[in-house]
């Protein structure tokens, strides 16, 4: 199970020594899916309280699950999407325990024979840092509902809209050593269930959560003892969690102390994990295959269709920005993070430097929509847009400076670019004349400084400056350098 | 054809003026001859539940939407219109859900849950325009096999042992889980009766009672809407007075399912018309591993069978099935797990019965406590430990080998050309109310020695009266076919029924004024 070498630079300083964080993490993803797993009831995210429950969700007298075949068909593509063997006989299972939100008392999920099984992904952590984070399996189960406690003071209420939604549970492999690496493996994770479309990534309301186990040992050693920690809902708090929680461990090892194997939760608030059960606590789910359905069956060729039809992924993406636009890794990653960026600055980039409109899409347009916390799809400035600020800078009608001008009244007004520059007069000054003009009357009012300047070249920049201003920035930067040097000799 | 036989002229004057002696054939060919209307052939009926509470066979009688039903029926007959079960007044297992008709399992703890939906083999009955008289009793989640651990009560069989030249005055049960069923067949309250079979309910009372019943191949029936005991073993079937009214419930009950995965979309034959076909030549398998089962009386019943059908012109070849005598231990281990885990969804939480508690797990617990009788909280206990971690390989991974054995000598039984299998339906005939398992419950489980093979290998087995014991009591043989082949097994079953000599069901000494 050891499958990573000790990387120093991962490691945490601690009183007797440095420690290595070991993590595993099993995500829970919904899937996307207008029906329920084994119901036909509606799967959409809100609406009142226990208003998509069919009489299979609540569990009526006599009620049997029929599979939906879609969810099955999007943990397929999913699997192929982790480069999974898929299983094309997988069982389903019940785990039985008893909770008000869980009305059949028991999930329907798999156990011993999941629907997909190992595979990887690829995590850029860093520009040059890149890891490999094995998948164990993944599986598809029944989601539960939802205990609400603060309606009233003396009951306790259940919500059931979610009750019967399908999840599909990815396990990794415990080849996670950092909070940092995790965060990168789940936000990887999260693009390739978007590109797919099999899960809408949305962790704030659930979408997405994810079960993080956390041991420490010291390099070299064995795997230490594991405490997972339950229902993790977002990357930051993901990273947090792993965090405090290898802190308490060393903390405890350090000590003298053992780590108990229990379930725990982080509480972002206080900025700690906290027991929730032990492993004397466990459950013991009682599993057995699901009486009321058969095996889940199908072909070899009944996959190939759905590999047929899966889009572009991102590593493929990745490495085809990389080999056609002849982008640095690290950008072209970034640029695909998202099927909408790439698809962005694909539209921006046909026909012009592809480098240059990275550099603007990923420096000035990512910039300003994180800044504004809005998404690609809502962007005030379209690809066109910036093609067409790239295209003006390249044939040298505007300089970068103006350019940024330019993004930014688009941004603000909206408009062709084009067009503003012709309106707003920001066309670059390229005509010799009128900068000697200009230069020619600051060399006539600065004497002195024309004088030191013969004595200390770099006071050249000062000049550009001046005629810069006196152009309104318009001038042709490369001209006025030009002009400059020849004019005062240096 | 049969009925003609047994319904000759004299006797059709005394039946059409009780028509609750009508099979269900003849009442369905008496409504479409129009000797008789659906509301007469109701009303008797309706008279005759009422009149016998005293066997406790109904757990909710709806009288008026039976008489309804049959006032449509008339007028659908009147049109021209009749359905294949127009106007046919049935009893239905109180396992079934019925829409706006209270469904208890015969368990407090369903309390008054009323369905908001019918379950598919009862709404198939109604499609071909048969009506409901009411709910049967049962044991209590058709765990049971005396009808004795109802929480509505025990249900008396119509049958009463011999003593003298009269009778024993000692409540004789009606085999479980399907007893109200059964009793109300062989009682004349119903023409039919819908039942469920998970390790002999039906073949067990069919045998008891003097009626016909038969457990299809599973699949062949749909399980939704009707309360889960052990899913992978539980089919709907119908008790029935002949052979031939088992064939036409089932045609009509059968069939494929898109709500139950589990049930097989292969067309239905007509049943009915493998009634009274030649068994010439058919292949009839004898068991030697049933001999040790039963009693001397029963075993001489079993081969009085074998010759009833060697005259008929079957062929009768001694087989093998030596993994029989592992079925009942594995049965009751794959019976309660699936139970355990089936019966989780009674918790007080979203119907049925809710005992106050401190918090969520001590009102589960009341609930529970109160809501399920002694034999459902034992099989709750014994599913619950077969699945625990570290028992599972030791009893529900071996019990699931078995049974796959058990299937493979059904299998290779077939393969050999075997037709269908003979045996006895009980090692005995019906016991008193009472005598069996209050000390040690495998006593009573003892009983579905020779029907719980078929539910394990899934397939389908028929229950036939063969005659009465020297108590008195009906006794029963058991004929097991091939998967989906049930129309060979009513071919041999009508042979059998032929040959027997004719039940002559109870007098109603039950009956008590209205």
């Amino acid at each position: 199970m050891n499958t990573r070498e000790t990387q120093p630079s991962k490691l945490i300083k601690g009183a007797t020594g440095d420690w290595e964080v070991v993590v595993g993490m099993e995500i829970h993803a919904q899937v996307t899916s207008k029906a329920k797993l084994f119901s036909g009831a509606s799967a959409e995210y809100g609406g009142e309280p226990n208003n998509h429950v069919s009489l299979v969700d609540a569990a009526m007298p006599g009620m049997l699950p029929v599979i939906n075949e879609e969810c099955v068909k999007q943990a397929i593509r999913t699997g192929l999407g982790l480069q999974a063997k898929i299983n094309l006989r997988s069982v389903f299972d019940r785990k039985n325990y008893f909770y008000p939100d869980l009305p059949q008392g028991y999930q329907i999920s798999q156990y011993k024979h999941p629907i997909v099984g190992e595979g990887e992904v690829i995590v850029d952590v860093t520009p040059t840092e890149r890891i490999t984070v094995g998948i164990e399996r993944l599986h598809l189960e029944q989601d539960a509902g939802k205990s609400i406690h603060d309606l009233s003071a003396t009951e306790s209420h259940v919500d059931l809209n979610r009750s019967g939604v399908a999840l599909m549970e990815i396990v990794s492999k415990p080849d996670i050593r950092s909070a940092e690496e995790a965060r990168a493996y789940v936000s990887k994770l999260r693009t390739i269930l978007r590109y797919i479309g099999s899960c809408d990534g949305n962790m704030e309301q659930g979408s997405l959560r994810a079960d993080v186990n956390v041991s420490v040992r010291k390099p070299g050693a064995p795997f230490g003892t594991r405490c997972e920690i339950k229902n993790v809902n977002s990357i930051r708090f993901i990273g947090q969690a792993i965090e405090v929680e290898a802190r308490r461990q060393i903390g405890i090892l350090e000590d003298g102390g053992a780590i108990a194997q229990e379930t725990r939760l982080f509480d972002p608030g206080k900025g700690e994990t906290r027991s929730m059960r032990s492993k004397e606590e466990a459950h013991d789910y009682r599993y057995f295959p699901d009486p009321d359905l058969l095996p889940l069956e199908f072909d070899q060729p009944y996959v190939d269709a759905l590999k047929a039809e899966l889009p572009e992924l991102p590593d493929d993406k990745r490495a085809r920005f990389v080999a056609d636009y002849g982008l640095p890794p690290y950008d072209a990653g970034v640029l695909v993070a998202e099927r909408a960026s790439a698809d962005f600055f694909e539209e921006a980039a046909k026909g012009r430097d592809a480098k240059l409109v990275a550099n603007w899409v990923i420096n000035e347009l990512f910039g300003r929509l994180n800044k504004e916390g809005l998404d690609i799809t809502r962007s005030p400035v379209s690809a066109q847009a910036i093609g067409a600020i790239v295209d003006l800078i390249s044939e040298g009608v505007i300089s970068g400076k103006i350019g940024k001008d330019v993004f930014e009244i688009v941004w603000r007004e909206g408009g062709d670019p084009r067009a503003i520059v012709e309106t707003r007069g920001l066309k670059q000054v390229t005509d010799t004349g009128a900068i000697e003009k200009a230069i020619d009357e600051i060399i006539a009012a600065n004497p002195d400084k024309v004088a030191q300047a013969k004595a200390k070249p770099t006071m050249l920049g000062w000049f550009v400056g001046q005629v810069m201003k006196a152009t309104g920035g318009k001038a042709n930067p490369q001209a006025v350098n030009e002009l400059l040097k020849s004019r005062l000799g240096v | 054809m049969k009925h003609e036989k047994t319904l000759g002229s004299n006797e059709r004057n005394a039946f059409m003026s009780d028509p609750t002696h009508l099979s269900l054939a003849e009442a369905r060919d008496a409504l479409v001859s129009k000797k008789l209307s659906a509301v007469e052939l109701t009303r008797a009926h309706v008279e005759a539940i009422e009149k016998a509470r005293a066997l406790n066979a109904f757990i909710t009688e709806t009288p008026e939407p039976a008489l309804a039903a049959a006032r449509d029926s008339d007028a659908r007959i009147a049109r021209g219109e009749a359905r294949p079960l127009e106007g046919l007044p049935l009893g239905i297992k109180d396992l079934y859900c019925t829409k706006g008709v209270r469904t208890t399992a015969g368990s407090r703890i369903l309390d008054d849950f009323t369905p908001t939906y019918e379950s598919t083999v009862s709404a198939n009955l109604w499609r071909d325009g048969a009506l409901m008289l009411g709910k049967l009793n049962l044991d209590e989640f058709a765990m049971g096999s005396s009808n004795e651990t109802s929480a509505f009560g025990p249900v008396v069989s119509p049958w009463r042992r011999k003593k003298g030249e009269g009778f024993d005055e000692a409540r004789i049960v009606p085999g479980g889980s399907s007893g109200g069923s059964s009793a109300a067949v062989a009682a004349r309250l119903a023409l039919g009766a819908t039942a469920t079979d998970t390790g002999g309910s039906i073949r067990q009372p069919a045998a008891f009672t003097g009626t016909v019943g038969i457990k299809p191949t599973y699949g062949r029936c749909s399980r939704w809407g009707i309360v889960a005991f052990a899913s992978s073993l539980d089919q709907a079937g119908p008790i029935t007075r002949t052979v031939r009214d088992a064939a036409i419930m089932l045609r009509s009950m059968a069939g494929h399912d898109p709500k139950d995965t589990t049930s097989v979309d292969a067309p239905v034959p007509d049943y009915e018309a493998a009634v009274g076909a030649s068994v010439k030549g058919r292949r009839i398998g004898i068991p030697k591993e049933y001999r040790i089962g039963g009693g001397a009386e029963i075993n001489a019943l079993w081969d009085q069978g074998v010759a009833w059908l060697r005259d008929a012109g079957a062929e009768i070849v001694e087989i093998s099935l030596p993994h029989t005598r592992y079925a009942l231990p594995a049965y009751y281990i794959i019976a309660p797990a699936e139970a355990s885990s089936n019966l989780a969804r009674y918790d007080g939480v979203r119907y049925g019965l809710r005992e106050k508690g401190r918090d969520i797990v001590d009102m589960f617990e009341k609930t529970r406590a109160k809501g399920f009788g002694a034999e459902v909280r034992r099989r709750v206990m014994i599913g619950a430990y077969v699945l625990s971690h570290g028992y599972y390989d030791a009893y529900y991974v071996r019990a699931q080998k078995i049974r796959s054995l058990i299937k493979r000598d059904f299998d290779e039984a077939f393969a050999a050309g075997v037709d269908a299998v003979l045996t006895p339906a009980t090692p005995s005939t019906a016991f008193a109310q009472g005598e069996k398992g209050a000390a040690d419950p495998v006593e009573m489980y003892l009983n579905d020695i020779f029907t719980v093979t078929v539910n394990m290998a899934g397939l389908p087995g028929i229950a036939v009266p063969g005659g009465l014991g020297a108590d008195g009591l009906p006794l029963g043989l058991q004929l097991i076919g091939r998967p989906f082949d049930e129309a060979t097994l009513f071919s041999l079953a009508a042979a059998l029924e032929s040959a027997a000599p004719k039940i002559e069901f109870p007098q109603p000494w039950w009956t008590k004024a209205k």
